[in-house]
């Protein structure tokens, strides 16, 4: 099958959502199809070579946060002519309601068309005031996959119809070993965190309150903190003593963040919401990592409602404190949590994911000419 | 020779009292002059934003495009006076990279109403940038006679509420950007 993938944000910024295109694509590679990427990047970085660059990512606020997106008139043009030259079977175009690529694609293209909808987005009066230019688009999705039950409802809450459900894959082997990093974790322990760290959603600082009161009674507990963001400024939110018990290092690549992974004892995922699946959750279950994670839906789900990990009150650093106290203190537990973890995971491996993402292509092709440009 | 202190004793009471009232007037006069600032700035980031609307859902612009304008325009609707600066700057960056976008002005121009709707968002936005400014400047003005020390003495300010700058992000829209 020749499959064309639109991703809307900039390949050169880590995310959830390049991340599971790139993961598709190479799941899918692997299974003999062929396959094209089309995405903002910025024009000096090196790209696979099944990806084919939309020009210059535009940061611009959208959605509460700085995103690195492609528009415009020539953003535009662009994607006529990768769907033009690609003569793909079928078009898989990834959050379609983010103002970039994907939308850009639905809006040019004819023919058959998936779209993955990854964001539990609040209702925003925004898809009902755009609704012409954004309907004739989004109309011309034939099978529409969510990946948590999340993004589901909101895509039925705002655009009607139904979804398929296909969780998030995770490159689980790729998670299962690695060589924890030098003096990590250490005889007193040590609890961690993955993600942007000034995007108040993804909750560091509910961890950093936490760590203070797990500190106060755990003298050699020490916090391992990995993300984009300015690290001199997290530091300072801690008090004095406690700066040299912790270590950010800022933006780290895959194979560290794998390493990262297996430095601790515990892993945290405080997020406060606007998650619709947790990417790094279920990667730190993939590593085996013993996971707390806030008891937001997403979480929930992905941690069998408490069972594959400890939740906490979303946003309540106390009880954060307790869930991740509990675990340290406790090898047993945290033993058993990684075997269930292990267990629950497996589910999301992205072999058994990207056949699932097949079998929607190939109901919506049936009988179906390529995808062509609209006129 | 009593008599002609005393004379000249409530003399000086009595212009040191006018003199007082005045410098009252004239600070109280300033705070009206600051809430008058204020308005003009509300109504022109109002006009700004209603402009960008207009735009965002003309129909003339590519999806992508559109929603990420009105997304913006819903933000500055939607946020408490709290987050109005954040919100409106990002409004603001939103305008630059959309008008910064290559091909974009070109495009439009030659659109049925596209001049008109771009030359409305970039006039309102020029009206933003000037009301900020003027806006800023009597509050800078307001702060510095609140604090002289005859009005913090005699609370000549009374009741009103201490000037308070507004800072934003209003660098215009660009033309045409590279490319």
């Amino acid at each position: 099958m020749r499959i064309g993938i639109a991703c809307p944000y900039s390949w050169a910024v880590p995310g959830g959502v390049q991340q599971h295109i790139r993961d598709l694509a190479e799941a899918l590679i692997g299974l003999g199809h062929e396959v094209s990427v089309i995405t903002p990047a910025d024009d000096d970085q090196p790209l696979p070579d099944y990806v084919v660059p939309a020009g210059k990512a535009v940061p611009v606020p959208y959605n509460g946060s700085v995103a690195r997106l492609a528009f415009g008139p020539l953003s535009a043009s662009r994607v006529r002519r990768w769907l033009k030259e690609g003569d793909f079977d079928v078009l898989h175009v990834h959050e379609p309601t983010v103002p970039s690529l994907p939308l850009l694609a639905c809006w040019v293209a004819s023919g058959p068309i998936v779209a993955t909808v990854h964001t539990a987005m609040r209702r925003s009066r925004v898809l009902l005031a755009t609704q012409p230019v954004m309907r004739s688009a989004l109309e011309k999705i034939d099978g529409r996959i969510a990946v948590s039950e999340a993004a589901r409802t909101t895509l039925v809450e705002h655009l009607g119809g139904d979804a398929v459900l296909i969780p998030n894959g995770v490159a689980t082997k790729r998670y299962r070993h690695a060589k924890p990093l030098g003096g990590w974790p250490g005889p007193g322990g040590a609890i961690g965190f993955l993600g942007r760290m000034e995007e108040s959603r993804k909750g560091l600082a509910l961890l950093l309150k936490a760590f203070e009161i797990l500190a106060a009674e755990r003298p050699g507990l020490r916090l391992l903190v990995a993300g984009p963001g300015d690290a001199a400024a997290q530091l300072h939110k801690l008090p004095e003593p406690l700066r040299e018990r912790a270590a950010f290092l800022g933006e780290v690549d895959e194979e560290e963040k794998v390493r990262v992974l297996h430095s601790v004892d515990v892993f945290c995922s405080p997020n406060t919401g606007g998650e619709s699946f947790g990417i790094v959750t279920a990667e730190a279950m993939a590593a085996g990592v013993p996971v707390v994670a806030s008891d937001i839906e997403a979480f929930r789900q992905v941690l069998r409602n408490g069972k594959a990990g400890e939740l906490f009150a979303n946003g309540d650093p106390a009880d954060l404190a307790r869930a991740a106290g509990r675990l340290l203190d406790d090898p047993a537990r945290r033993a058993e949590l990684t075997v269930a973890a292990l267990a629950a995971v497996a589910a999301y491996d992205w072999d058994v994911v990207a056949r699932e993402v097949l079998s929607v292509y190939e109901t919506v092709v049936l009988g179906r000419a390529t995808v062509g440009v609209a006129q | 020779m009593m008599w002609t202190y005393l004379v000249l004793v409530v003399l000086a009471m009595v212009l040191w009292g006018f003199y007082i009232s005045w410098r009252a007037s004239r600070l109280d006069r300033l705070h009206n002059r600051l809430e008058a600032a204020r308005t003009a700035l509300d109504l022109a980031m109002v006009r700004r934003s209603s402009a960008a609307y207009e735009l965002a859902s003309s129909g003339l612009l590519d999806p992508a495009t559109s929603l990420l304008l009105a997304d913006a325009v819903r933000r500055v609707r939607d946020v408490g006076q709290a987050e109005r600066d954040l919100a409106e700057s990002d409004l603001t960056q939103a305008l630059r990279a959309v008008f910064g976008q290559p091909g974009f002005r070109k495009e439009l121009e030659d659109m049925d109403g596209g001049p008109e709707l771009i030359g409305e968002v970039e006039a309102a936005a020029q009206q933003v940038f000037i009301a900020r400014k003027f806006y800023n400047d009597l509050a800078a003005r307001t702060m510095y006679a609140r604090q002289r020390p005859l009005a913090r003495v005699f609370r000549l300010a009374g009741s009103a509420p201490p000037p308070r700058f507004f800072e934003m992000d209003d660098a215009l829209p660009d033309g045409d950007g590279p490319g």
